[in-house]
């Protein structure tokens, strides 16, 4: 019983040492990766709901589809990697680092037949001399062999970047420390979003659950612009930006320039730019046609009130100086659209010097004169707001890991090995990629152990 | 001079060095072959000049930027990166026949840029303001011209090995000329071997970039979903080949496959997904 019980516990243990699970598991994600890219993800919109049957809809929601990469499944998925990442290194590591720690360092009869390189030479003499000239060409031309006197013979061993052997698990680790640094940021991060009209502070920012965020400090937008091209397309959104504590200006965050591609960051939170618009508040009256009783009328920009016959008015746009757009014309002027109790929607022009020009409009106010009187506009700037303290750890992830590519890819261990004994040099060779170019770098060298051992056997 | 016009030249130089290949291919001529690499050098000589004058004529444009801000310049460059890895491979392996099955991809992108994408200078919209542009995109696209590279040799190898072509006597004039399948073979791994590594930076300068610009590395954004979804399938290439001894002919299927992916994640995400990244679509 035992033994079943065991082997039951060595199916489960071995599914996740091995291989096959990782490869299905990259599939796997491939392929359900795919789903995200054409379900759209997040606040679903309108659009897309009338395109969805409801059974498909509840089938698609119960599944996660809506938001599959936060998914249970997905998730698992990504759980399942990191353990059989960390299962299989916990494995094999030992084994390797045996092989870098303590290499082996005798070349005996067996080995050598093991390796792809093998070369003997003939060397009469003195096997102290031969071991001190092997010895001050290897140095030369590979590394500093290790020297080892086992029964009358010398045996000396060499290598070269043993380290890259470990390089596949520096990959390895690297994709756990990204993930640990993804788990940090999630748990405590945030990302929000605040609106700031120009002038005014805020000290809270919305995030992306809705929930009101404090900041520990304020920040005020001192001023929101828009850059053009010549052709009229937008170059740059602009906004200045103070950070104040106490309210008073921190210095040197006293009127940042934040543009797109160019954010503040203050105290581990960082402030992007990221979308803008228009606040305001306009003044109109409403008269008798000739000017008596006016009553005031307060819109803000885009903004709507009702008119004392009950038609709906909405305010489009308004400039100072109408004389821009209306040569002859001077002074503020405003857009506005009435929408009539009959379903008529007339759009007119509301001047502030020109009531002649504003008793035209009298058939669709209701009788009533209606006169803008100016207005303050200011724009407001609209910030994303992200705090993750995980992405250091998610940047030393990466550049591990793009070192362990790099080194598990093109780095080689190579070893060599030197047997003296009885007048013959034995020199052997392994390495652990690019055998061809080790292959010719092998033949160079004991061109040179030759050449050397010849000449000093001829003296 | 124009930049334009050269581009033209270069589009002609690659259907000329194409053209060449396919004689070399069928006739076993060895100056049609010669012809062809030179040509192609050629090309990527003129093209490298055109690529730096439109970037000169967008600056005497008034909006100065690297040519890598829309689908026309990025087909371009692509189709600049292809012939130069492929002259790497050229110079170093000497199997012309080679490009009879690589610069068909860079002229085929450079006859669709040419005939079929807008190709004026626009200006650079602000969220492309950044040198992280010239960052990611030129790590990704050697990444995917490397891919390509393999894709071609995986289409000589699936063709060296065919069943009945495998045997001495039946394998035909064109086949003579393929290099050894083993050398095939060991070429698709070692473009992969290249493209892998940039396609890891890519990945990675693109994230820094968001992750600069957005405050976000990672959105799941379908071009970022996708880039990851190449890199699973050349991650399950590598390790397939490294620890299961998966070469030969699955392994050159798993190549067509990652070249399908990436060809998607470029174009098919730009094209018919929408997101961050769907710039000149
Ligand atoms: C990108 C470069 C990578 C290279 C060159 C690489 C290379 C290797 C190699 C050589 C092995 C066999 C190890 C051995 O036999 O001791 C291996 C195993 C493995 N790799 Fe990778 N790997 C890479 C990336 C990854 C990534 C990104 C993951 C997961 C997210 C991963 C997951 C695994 C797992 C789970 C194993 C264990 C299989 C086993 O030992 O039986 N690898 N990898």
């Amino acid at each position: 019983m035992t033994t079943d019980k065991q082997s039951g516990f060595q199916l489960i243990l071995d599914f996740f040492y091995s291989l096959k699970l990782t490869m299905l598991l990259f599939i796997a994600l491939a392929v359900t990766s795919i789903i995200g890219t054409v379900i759209p993800q997040g606040s679903l919109s309108p659009e897309y709901l009338h395109t969805i049957s409801q059974s498909r809809l509840k089938l698609y929601q119960n599944l996660g589809f809506f938001d599959m990469y936060h998914s249970w499944w997905f998730i698992l998925l990504l759980s399942l990697l990191s353990i059989n990442l960390i299962a299989c290194s916990i494995r094999r590591l030992p084994g390797i680092w045996k092989l870098v720690s303590r290499p082996v360092m005798i070349m005996d009869d067996v080995f050598e037949k093991t390796l792809s390189s093998l070369t003997t030479i003939e060397a009469q003499g003195d096997a102290r001399i031969i071991r001190n000239q092997v010895d001050a060409v290897l140095t030369a031309e590979f590394s500093d062999p290790v020297i080892t006197e086992k029964d009358g013979t010398f045996h000396l061993f060499a290598q070269k970047t043993s380290w890259s052997r470990l390089a596949v698990y520096a990959v390895h680790l690297s994709v756990l420390v990204i993930f640990s640094g993804a788990i940090i940021g999630s748990l405590f991060g945030y990302k929000g979003f605040v609106n700031i009209p120009e002038g005014k502070s805020i000290d809270t920012v919305m995030s992306r659950a809705k929930k009101e965020i404090g900041l520990g400090f304020a920040v005020r937008c001192e001023k929101f612009s828009i850059a053009h091209y010549p052709n009229g397309t937008p170059k740059e959104f602009k906004s200045i930006l103070t950070v104040l504590e106490n309210d008073r200006p921190v210095e040197g965050y006293d009127g940042v320039p934040v543009i797109v591609n160019d954010p503040l960051t203050y105290k581990g939170i960082t402030f992007y730019q990221s979308s803008y618009g228009k606040l305001g508040e306009h003044e109109f009256t409403l008269s008798d046609p000739d000017g008596s009783n006016p009553q005031p009328l307060r819109l803000k920009s885009g903004g709507s009130a009702t008119l004392p016959d009950g038609s709906g008015i909405c305010l489009q746009h308004t400039t100072q100086d109408i004389s821009r757009f209306l040569p002859g014309i001077s002074g503020p002027a405003a857009q506005v659209e009435v929408h009539q109790a009959n379903g008529v929607t007339k759009p007119f022009i509301v001047y502030a010097n020109n009531p002649a020009m504003n008793r035209m409009n009298l058939p669709y106010t209701g009788g009533k004169l209606l006169q803008y009187r100016g207005g303050e506009e200011l724009m407001y700037t609209g910030l994303q707001v992200a705090k993750d303290p995980g992405v250091w750890v998610v940047w030393l992830g990466c550049i591990l890991m793009l070192a362990g590519i790099y080194s598990a890819f093109f780095m080689s261990h190579r070893r060599i090995w030197v047997r003296i004994e009885n007048g013959t040099v034995t020199v052997g060779g392994h390495a652990s990629k690019n055998q061809g170019g080790f292959q010719l770098f092998m033949e160079q060298l004991t061109t040179k152990l030759k050449d050397q051992l010849s000449k000093e056997g001829s003296k | 001079m124009t930049s334009s016009l050269l581009f033209n030249i270069t589009t002609l130089a690659y259907l000329i060095s194409m053209l060449c290949f396919f004689v070399h291919l069928a006739t076993r001529n060895t100056q049609a072959g010669a012809v062809g690499s030179y040509s192609a050098y050629g090309g990527l000589l003129v093209q490298t000049v055109a690529i730096l004058l439109r970037w000169k004529e967008s600056y005497d444009l008034g909006m100065g930027h690297a040519p890598l801000s829309n689908l026309y310049e990025s087909v371009v460059f692509f189709a600049w990166t292809i012939i130069l890895i492929f002259a790497f491979v050229d110079c170093k392996y000497r199997y012309r026949i080679i490009g009879a099955f690589v610069v068909p991809f860079a002229l085929f992108g450079m006859a669709w840029a040419q005939l079929g994408l807008n190709s004026g200078i626009q200006p650079l919209v602000p969220a492309l303001q950044s040198n992280w542009l010239l960052y990611h995109v030129v790590t990704c696209f050697l990444g995917y011209a490397a891919f390509a590279v393999a894709c071609g040799v995986s289409i000589m190898y699936l063709l060296a090995t065919r069943a009945g072509l495998g045997t001495e006597g039946s394998r035909g004039a064109i086949l003579d000329m393929f290099p050894p399948a083993r050398l095939l073979d060991d070429l698709n791994y070692k473009a992969i071997m290249v493209g892998f590594p940039l396609l890891t930076l890519g990945i990675v300068t693109g994230a820094a970039w968001a992750n600069y610009a957005w405050g976000t590395y990672w959105s799941w954004d379908p071009k970022e979903t996708w880039s990851l979804i190449v890199w699973f399938v050349y991650a399950a290439f590598l390790h397939a080949r490294l620890t299961r001894g998966w070469v030969g002919r699955r392994a050159a299927w798993l190549s067509l496959v990652g070249f399908a992916a990436t060809i998607f994640c470029y174009l098919g995400v730009n094209l018919l997904l929408s997101g961050l990244h769907s710039y000149g679509g």
